[in-house]
């Protein structure tokens, strides 16, 4: 046998294959994003409780805000609802996006990550699996909050089209933040610092904008963060697709700041995710 | 169907010649986290077909290397070939060719067996009928097929460990990393573990195990590598390693303590050395061949001691350490003069 290469000192250089590493094909990515995503999705339906926020949130916020605040804000309910509720719609998936950090974090502190890194597939392939799984989640969100607009007796002026239209916006922007959110849940120690910090960011941003007030009575310092915070943009394209509107300048916004914040975080994102071991 | 059509046909070219013989070749790897060196030029080398093991106490780095051989952390310099394939310049290929179970079992907890399987089959491009099938065949074997629709989170710790052996043997891997494979399980769990993979190797597989115990090692392992703060301090087989180190320990509790001095003496002047009393007040033996064993009984018999217990020991690791890096101190000294 060969125990001559066991002997130290003289031995040469391991060799290999000539064979280059050929990049994965578009099919074989495309199932490798489809079982990840399915992954996440099972995860999901084994624990149930993971989806009360999306269930529960918009209708906890609709009552609330609509009920308590409504009369005051808009001088009757039925005002109110065709007021916040857009914007309730636009940041939905934004707040979902939050979750894909945290999810992401807690895989990284398990031997999950470890093991789908020692398998032949793109890395990408296991943050766009997190990504689509939580659009679905994004879709449940949806459905609730306007199933529940319509029983509480909202008026979707434009239609089923405006309607989609808004969530096609909204998620566009909740895409963007993934990112952000998949950022922090790469350099941040732990799930609780990810969802601590993506809460503390995402409080002043969306109660200072036009989400859920008009901006006109607020103090001039604010009005002006107002009118550059992203929020208020998302909320008034939503707001004028559904109760009909001008929309040029808001979705144009939303637009520019999704592709933005895309371009800025998602090559840092993926960058930290090869580089994190 | 055969099991064999399962893996996803190589892409690429034939390995060379040299590593069908040796599944696993590294040179030179040196790895440093901040100040510490983790490795520090480390050598090793897997025979095909065989199962090596790499001793060392914690902090070694033991699983540095295996996580640089698994493609997960990049070597500062240094170069391995697994399977043909280079870490650095083909991991992708390379990751056809591996299987790893880690010392933190790696499924997903909230899914079930069945599920965990599946999943990797699809990432390792078998068809959804294939991961199936490899999926239930897994699990047969892996005696995990009653528990294979509960979620993985309610699975003892040796299910959990057995369910991470057959997630790495889903795309029929040529060589196999067991990172401490059995650290945390109790005794009867680390006996179905190692059954496992001595049922492995019979089969052919090249294996790779890190272990903090000799005892496994002694149980798995043909060769050996002993490394110890990111060197390599021995390389060897078993048999040979042991040699070196000093093989068992044969020790016997007197009857009448007071008696120890005596015993020894008797020993030394029936041509056995070595006998010596250890901190517990027992008579210790170094063991150089079997019929020593019935040697010193025997010699202890005729001279009328009473025996109250008889054991054999294996060299722990902390000896085997010992042994090893005294020598080593003492060469460097010499050679320092």
């Amino acid at each position: 046998m060969t125990t001559t290469t066991l002997t130290p000192a003289t031995r040469p250089a391991p060799t290999a294959s000539t064979a280059a590493d050929t990049p994965t094909r578009v099919r074989d990515h495309l199932r490798h994003i489809g079982a990840l995503t399915r992954r996440n999705i099972m995860r999901i339906k084994a624990d149930p409780e993971s989806m009360f926020d999306a269930v529960l949130m918009p209708i906890i916020f609709t009552l609330l805000f609509v009920y308590v605040f409504g009369g005051a804000v808009s001088g009757s309910q039925q005002a109110y609802k065709q007021w916040l509720i857009p914007g309730l719609l636009g940041t939905t998936g934004m707040n979902l996006a939050m979750a894909v950090g945290t999810g992401l974090n807690t895989d990284l502190q398990t031997g999950v990550m470890d093991r789908f890194r020692t398998l032949p597939i793109g890395r990408s392939s296991v943050l766009v699996g997190k990504m689509l799984a939580e659009a679905c989640r994004g879709l449940v969100s949806y459905t609730v909050l306007v199933c529940f607009a319509l029983l509480l007796g909202m008026d979707f002026k434009t239609g089923p089209l405006g309607v989609l239209a808004a969530v096609g916006l909204s998620l566009l922007f909740g895409m963007a933040l993934v990112w952000v959110s998949m950022l922090l849940g790469l350099v941040l120690k732990s799930a609780q610092a990810v969802q601590g910090l993506g809460m503390l960011v995402l409080m002043p941003l969306q109660f200072g904008s036009s989400i859920f007030a008009p901006t006109a009575t607020m103090p001039g310092w604010l009005q002006a963060f107002t009118k550059y915070n992203p929020l208020s943009n998302l909320a008034d394209a939503c707001r004028n697709l559904i109760n009909g509107g001008p929309l040029t300048h808001s979705v144009t916004l939303v637009l520019l700041w999704s592709l933005a914040i895309t371009a800025v975080t998602a090559p840092l994102a993926v960058s930290r995710f090869r580089k994190r071991t | 169907m055969t099991t064999q059509t399962a893996i996803a046909p190589q892409r690429a070219g034939q390995p060379h010649p040299v590593d069908r013989v040796n599944a696993v070749e590294a040179r030179g790897i040196v790895k440093q986290f901040g100040t510490t060196k983790a490795l520090d030029g480390v050598d090793l080398t897997v025979r095909q077909g065989t199962v090596l093991g790499v001793l060392g106490p914690n902090g070694a780095g033991k699983t540095t290397l295996i996580r640089i051989l698994s493609t997960l952390v990049r070597p500062d310099a240094g170069t391995a070939v697994v399977g043909g394939y280079d870490v650095l310049r083909q991991p992708k290929q390379l990751r056809r060719t591996i299987g790893l179970t880690g010392q933190y079992a790696s499924v997903d907890e909230l899914l079930s067996g069945t599920e965990n399987l599946y999943l990797i089959g699809r990432l390792l491009d078998l068809s959804a009928k294939q991961a199936k099938a490899r999926a239930a065949e897994l699990l047969e074997r892996f005696s995990l097929t009653e528990a294979a629709g509960r979620p993985a989170k309610t699975y003892s710790g040796g299910m959990r460990r057995r369910l991470d052996l057959a997630a790495s043997m889903i795309g029929h891997p040529k060589v196999l990393y067991l990172d401490e494979p059995t650290t945390g399980l109790d005794p009867r769990t680390r006996n179905e573990v190692w059954a496992e993979v001595q049922r492995m190797v019979v089969e052919g597989a090249t294996v790779l195990l890190t272990t903090q115990y000799m005892e496994e090692a002694e149980q798995l392992a043909s060769d050996l590598t002993v490394i110890d703060r990111g060197r390599v301090i021995a390389n060897g087989t078993v048999t040979g390693l042991k040699a070196q180190v000093g093989g068992r320990t044969l020790r016997i509790t007197p009857d009448r303590p007071a008696e120890l001095p005596e015993m020894v003496r008797a020993l030394t002047e029936c041509g056995i050395t070595g006998g010596h009393a250890d901190p517990d007040g027992r008579l210790a033996v170094p063991i150089t061949d079997e019929e020593l064993l019935t040697a010193v009984i025997g010699v202890l018999g005729t001279r009328g001691f009473t025996v109250a217990a008889i054991d054999t020991e294996v060299p722990s690791l902390d000896e085997v350490f010992l042994a090893l890096t005294g020598r080593q101190a003492a060469t460097a000294e010499e050679s320092a003069r």
